[in-house]
């Protein structure tokens, strides 16, 4: 069965929301819970700026979809089937490690995909991907370093990495495998090809590994589904929290 | 109808809310003035896509219009080309070091190369970051080893 362009193209766009949005959701629980002063402030502020890249794709994805439904209406009134963001970044906190290794896995996929739809024929993509990508450098810049210090630091941190790298790599296939929205995406110079980013992505993760002493984990089964709305049960947690007030006073305004 | 000139002059005194020393002049972020039809349209840019203050700045340069009797007004968001701290101007560069926060260097510093961020207070060169995030996205916390004191650094974005 084929997609039809304008669906696909919404749910495509919804796709880069929901990362960032549950992203963002993640990351906002560590405040007032990081280990130091600066990295509460820091994380909140990456958390802040996917929030402001999920508000912005939110929006478009709504008009595309043509339905009446605005950023609020979509963050707030869709159930997790409906949610479209990778597995990865709603895997649960865990510590500080497990942030970290997570955080690094999706900023850095995310700069090969941004750089993507830095070029998109579709204007709208084109402009939220290049703001969205001059924030994620600071991201990444934070990420990688913390990975070095962590992986190469003491011995409990560098084991605590290292199992979280463990936990988390099996979420990364999905990062790299297209299916139907994609492909026709891509076929319109849209989108981009997620199989192409799995080279040069994992060139750096080598790298970045290697100066950290981490072991890349040998390849192993891929979980796969978030992209088409076959999530964890940890999703459903995250948005029972988002998503309390406004589904219990749909009226409720600053 | 009024000037575009007149529109620029007035929107050079609504004043960032995060950096009140700063117009939205200074910061760069008025794309364009312009008339469709009857209405003035102000064309912002978000420095931050989260930045909270870009609701504020659109109630301000709204109210701003309004006081000088344009009432047929609105502001769209203009995503294209990203801001980048380059478009501050030479006056509110200045006026950042008057404020205690460090200007940023030119974005096309973000190399590997690590520029030497100057103390706003002392002028002293060495200094070093103390986290790459401060109190709010665009800004970076420094600690002068000359003076001792803490201060912001904007982040070369
Ligand atoms: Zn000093």
């Amino acid at each position: 069965m084929t997609t039809p362009f304008l669906d696909a193209r919404a749910q495509y766009v919804l796709r880069l929301a929901d990362n960032a949005l549950v992203l963002a959701q993640r990351l906002c629980a560590w405040i007032g819970h990081a280990p130091v002063m600066e990295e509460d402030v820091a994380l909140a502020n990456v958390s802040l700026d996917l929030l402001g890249q999920a508000r912005l794709w939110l929006a478009y994805a709504g008009e595309l979809e043509g339905a009446g439904r605005d950023e609020d209406a979509l963050a707030y009134h869709r159930d997790v089937r409906e949610f479209r963001n990778v597995l990865l970044v709603e895997r649960p906190n865990g510590d500080f490690a497990a942030t970290t290794v997570r955080g690094y896995l999706y900023d850095l996929w995310a700069h090969f995909a941004l750089s993507e739809l830095a070029r998109s024929k579709d204007d709208r993509i084109a402009g939220i991907a290049q703001k969205a990508l001059k924030e994620n450098a600071y991201h990444l810049r934070r990420s990688e370093d913390w990975l070095v210090r962590l992986g190469d630091g003491t011995q409990e941190s560098r084991e605590r990495t290292q199992r979280a790298v463990n936990d988390l790599w099996r979420y990364t296939g999905e990062l790299f495998l297209g299916d139907d929205v994609d492909a026709l995406m891509q076929s319109r110079g849209i989108g981009f090809s997620p199989e192409a980013l799995l080279d040069p992505w994992l060139e750096r993760v080598r790298e970045s590994f290697s100066t950290a002493t981490l072991e890349v984990p040998a390849d192993a089964w891929m979980q796969r589904g978030g992209k088409q709305g076959v999530h964890t049960e940890a999703l459903g947690y995250v948005l029972a929290e988002m998503q309390v007030l406004p589904r219990a006073m749909p009226e409720a305004t600053w | 109808m009024v000037s575009i000139q007149t529109v620029l002059r007035w929107l050079d005194e609504v004043a960032d809310p995060e950096i009140p020393v700063l117009s939205i002049t200074d910061l760069g972020i008025v794309r364009d003035v312009r008339y469709v039809g009857e209405a003035l349209e102000v064309a912002l840019t978000p420095t931050y896509s989260g930045c909270p203050a870009t609701s504020v700045i659109r109630a301000d340069v709204l109210r701003a219009l309004r006081e000088h009797g344009v009432e047929n007004a609105r502001v769209a968001v203009q995503l294209a080309p990203a801001w980048t701290t380059d478009w501050l101007s030479k006056r509110g560069r200045e006026r950042l070091r008057e404020f205690g926060i460090a200007p940023p260097h030119a974005a096309l510093a973000l190399g590997p190369v690590v520029l030497a961020v100057r103390c706003p207070r002392c002028s002293s060169d060495v200094t070093h970051e103390q986290s790459r995030f401060g109190s709010t996205p665009c800004k970076a916390l420094y600690r002068c080893d000359a003076c001792g004191e803490p201060f912001d650094y904007m982040k070369p974005h």
